[in-house]
């Protein structure tokens, strides 16, 4: 670890070890000035969106329908939208995810199939959200004949995620040492036995941190969503957490938001950023989940 | 004969092992070329040779958990009691009934109990009423017992190097094994605590068959009773110990090998 | 010793082995449908008469909804892309890589964590908010600060799209510093160096193939962003002139017509089409970037 961020100690100071030394620090200044030339203007920013949003953020705010033409009123049709296609999105693509890594990292045989299918996976994580879109519109709301609904989003959502908690779990799996494998294999355990008692029991926390972070990501998309099943506006029960069925379609809090923004004239000033605020509460208090699980459980390592 | 007696005698009259005409090769390149041995019943069999000589292949072939390793391919035949182990249905019984012990100690992230109890729990053995009696056998075996029955609750990987050697020594036993086979065992350990795992394998021999792959030439002098010199991929001679040892052994090169000249 | 694992236990055993077996396919075939699907989709165009592929590559005229003269060229929609994302870079590659030397090697315990959090929940921020602070609060600072009248441009989306690619150049290129053997650090110390020379001299070659690719990453992360360039850029289409012109990306583009095309007709098709071209972007500098990483890898 190169811990070392005391100067470098001179015993015989010079001119010359005395400009070294200023211009050390003056390479530190600059470094540390870009770093704030990103966080201040990050926290000025969001510091802006919560000031200008927080005076409508109440229960009320949070529990009732949009009225008006969505002029006034709450948000809850959007946040339920949102909770559904988060969950039913990671309800299909985490269990298939972690079982596809499993497979890939500890069953499948190093050929060149088996090397393309990587390349694929990893690769697939960093297609453009608007691409998603096009696949889920095309393959789920035609081809399979969904319609715009509930499924064909969460399903397209989860094809989106999938590769992600594909490649994360494999890093979690393959952070568990080859020897401890090799000493159950020894002893006549099957694989199975060996992934279900050594392996997955140690890279639990890597998995379950992947899948927590695909939450955020899932809550804030919009692209996918909006030609897959996310309307502008739909008229639901209030209080009622089953108020959307499957097959119909759903406000979400980022199609919400950009709805309000670019589609509602004369909302007023507040609204968009306590939707916004919303939103971005609701991601950073996940990802920051993530990051608390993580450390904690990595701090209960075993070896 | 009685029932039962026939294979009793079978069994004292075949070799425990036998390996006719073994070939190994990584990929394309033969590290291991046509050899065959065989291993009596109740000996302990010594294997010399230089580094990356097959030795470990060797012995990986035995247990089959060379298929583990992506493009290997083995020729020949290996036969345990008879039977040609590359034809049996059931390779976990076949692993079961070998012990190893490789040469890094690796205590599983398990307690101590579990580390132990961890093979005859895949095996289907989960009556606690076996298991803890069986567990303390294994641990006293290994010459661990008294370092640890205080705490066998305790992470088997936060013991020393000495005391995991032991523990995956322990582990080997706890499936009853017919061979044992130690790859290097004293490598990553201190004098005393290798003094006191050969005390244990000079028990052990009563009980089992013992293969002891090794580089120190004064370990498989003092415990084995025939020993092999193997040299890229081929034996070079395999004699009773006290031959391989003296100053005329059949082949120069074993003479050259144990006595520092090459290796 | 015996085998008394019970039938159950073993036939168990076996299915949840096919369940993974069984997982393991679908993900490679979940893999392979993106490409079909989004293929599928574009192929059509190929035989409308109106359409020529030299046209749609070169050509800015983009006016697919006309009646009597219909154009599909993408250059304008590729320049605003590129514009956009160049400027981004301009921005994000200093900032992001002097922020990773900072976090790398000016920062230890306590405050590296907390920075590189920071940093993290910079990353998940969702684009939509971006395009949302682009059109609210980019766009009249923009039009103070340059005297310009319109502030939804090439230099709102470029900030914006920095402030997304940051992170991931942050986290990748920390990696690659951290890679580097701190054999090469105690040697330039013992040496007199100063940690600038040590960074400028020791470290940043030897971790160019890792920064190398955390730039390229953050580039597909800019390129294939919708939101936040649908919001904030406008919607002229031509090819800009100055930072302050506004633009039309591909993913805004997609984004802003899909939903009047109607399925099958020729619209519909060119609009996957520039899908395919997007996917095709993002794929390759994806794989480019694995393959130096994997160069670094190996040493």
């Amino acid at each position: 670890m190169h811990d070392d961020a005391k100067p470098i100690i001179n015993f015989a100071e010079t001119p010359f070890t005395r400009r070294k030394q200023r211009n050390e620090k003056i390479a530190r200044a600059i470094f540390a000035a870009m770093v704030a030339c990103i966080v201040i203007p990050l926290i000025l920013i969001v510091g802006y969106l919560i000031k200008e949003g927080a005076s409508l953020i109440t229960w009320d705010f949070l529990t009732t329908n949009p009225v008006g033409g969505m002029r006034r009123g709450g948000i809850w049709s959007a946040i339920l939208g949102t909770f559904w296609l988060v969950v039913v999105s990671l309800l299909i693509s985490a269990p298939i995810g972690v079982l596809a890594a499993v497979y890939l990292n500890e069953y499948a045989k190093e050929n060149w199939f088996t090397r393309i299918v990587n390349l694929g996976v990893v690769n697939l994580a960093g297609v453009p959200s608007i691409v998603h879109a096009l696949f889920g519109l095309g393959a789920f709301v035609l081809f399979f004949n969904m319609g715009r609904s509930i499924i064909a989003a969460s399903l397209t959502l989860s094809i989106m995620t999938m590769p992600v908690i594909i490649a994360s779990t494999k890093e979690a799996l393959s952070a568990v040492p080859r020897q401890f494998r090799e000493a159950c294999w020894n002893t006549g355990a099957t694989r199975w036995q060996t992934i279900w008692g050594i392996v997955l029991p140690n890279s639990i926390s890597g998995i379950l941190t992947g899948v927590i972070l695909q939450v955020s990501r899932t809550a804030g998309e919009t692209a996918p969503i909006m030609f897959t099943g996310a309307v502008f506006y739909k008229k639901i029960a209030e209080g009622n957490f089953f108020a959307y069925g499957l097959n119909d379609q759903c406000m979400a809090l980022s199609m919400h938001l950009f709805t309000v923004t670019t589609q509602v004239t004369n909302a007023p000033h507040a609204l968009p950023f306590a939707i916004a605020t919303v939103l971005l509460g609701l991601v950073l208090t996940v990802n920051l989940t993530a990051i608390i699980v993580r450390s904690w459980l990595r701090g209960r390592r075993k070896w | 004969m009685a029932p039962g007696a026939q294979e009793m005698v079978a069994a004292m009259t075949t070799p425990k092992v036998q390996v006719e005409n073994l070939r190994l090769s990584y990929g394309s390149k033969e590290v291991i070329h046509g050899i065959s041995f065989q291993i009596e019943p109740n000996e302990i069999l010594g294997i010399i040779g230089p580094a990356q000589s097959g030795k470990t292949s060797l012995l990986r072939c035995i247990n089959r958990t060379i298929e583990f390793t992506p493009g290997t391919r083995v020729g020949g035949t290996i036969r345990v009691d008879g039977q040609d182990t590359s034809r049996m249905k059931d390779v976990y019984g076949l692993r079961r009934r070998i012990g190893m012990v490789a040469p890094l100690p690796v205590g599983l992230p398990l307690s101590i109990f579990d580390n132990v109890a961890f093979a005859p729990r895949a095996a289907g053995m989960r009556d606690r009423k076996f298991l803890e009696p069986h567990v303390e056998k294994c641990l006293r075996q290994a010459a661990l017992w008294d370092e640890v029955k205080d705490r066998l609750d305790s992470l088997g990987t936060k013991l020393s190097g000495g005391q995991q050697q032991r523990l995956t020594i322990a582990r080997a036993l706890s499936h009853q094994p017919e061979i044992l086979c130690l790859d290097e065992f004293s490598i990553a350990i201190d004098p005393v605590t290798t003094m006191r795992i050969e005390d244990v394998l000079k028990d052990l021999r009563k009980e089992m068959t013992i293969i002891l792959v090794t580089n120190l030439t004064q370990q498989a002098r003092r415990l084995a009773d025939r020993t092999m010199f193997l040299w890229n991929g081929e034996i070079i001679e395999l004699d009773g110990s006290d031959v391989i040892f003296s100053d005329t052994p059949q082949d120069k090169r074993t003479y050259d090998y144990v006595n520092g000249i090459f290796g | 010793m015996i085998n008394s694992r019970s039938a159950f236990s073993i036939y168990r055993e076996k299915a949840i082995e096919l369940l993974i077996r069984i997982c393991g396919v679908s993900a490679i075939v979940f893999v392979f449908a993106i490409f079909f699907f989004v293929f599928r989709g574009g192929f059509p165009i190929f035989g409308d008469d109106r359409f020529g592929l030299w046209q749609f590559l070169t050509s800015p005229d983009w006016y697919p909804t006309s009646m009597s003269n219909v154009r599909y060229g993408t250059l304008a929609l590729t320049a605003g892309t590129l514009s956009v994302t160049g400027v981004a870079m301009l921005i994000a590659v200093p900032f992001g890589l002097g922020a990773a030397i900072f976090v790398s090697e000016f920062s230890v315990g306590k405050t590296r964590e907390i920075l590189k959090i920071v940093i993290e929940l910079l990353a998940a921020i969702p684009s939509i908010v971006w395009g949302f602070i682009g059109l609210t609060v980019m766009n009249p600072l923009i039009q103070k600060v340059f005297g310009v009248q319109v502030g939804l441009n090439i230099l709102n989306a470029a900030i914006l799209l920095a402030l997304m690619s940051i992170p991931v150049i942050v986290s990748i290129g920390e990696d690659a510093l951290k890679a580097v053997p701190d054999s090469y650090r105690e040697a330039s110390i013992a040496l007199g160096a100063t940690r600038w020379q040590l960074i400028y001299r020791v470290l940043l070659p030897a971790a160019k193939n890792g920064l190398l690719a955390a730039v390229l990453l953050g580039v597909g992360r800019a390129v294939g962003e919708t939101m936040a360039v649908l919001m904030a850029t406008g919607h002229a289409v031509h090819i800009p002139h100055s930072i302050f012109d506004s633009v039309r990306t591909l993913t805004a583009t997609i984004a802003a017509e899909l939903g009047e095309a109607s399925e099958g007709s020729p619209h519909y098709s060119v609009l996957f089409l520039i899908g395919i071209l997007l996917f095709t972007i993002t794929f390759i500098v994806n794989l480019v970037a694995d393959l130096v990483v994997k160069g670094v890898k190996n040493k």
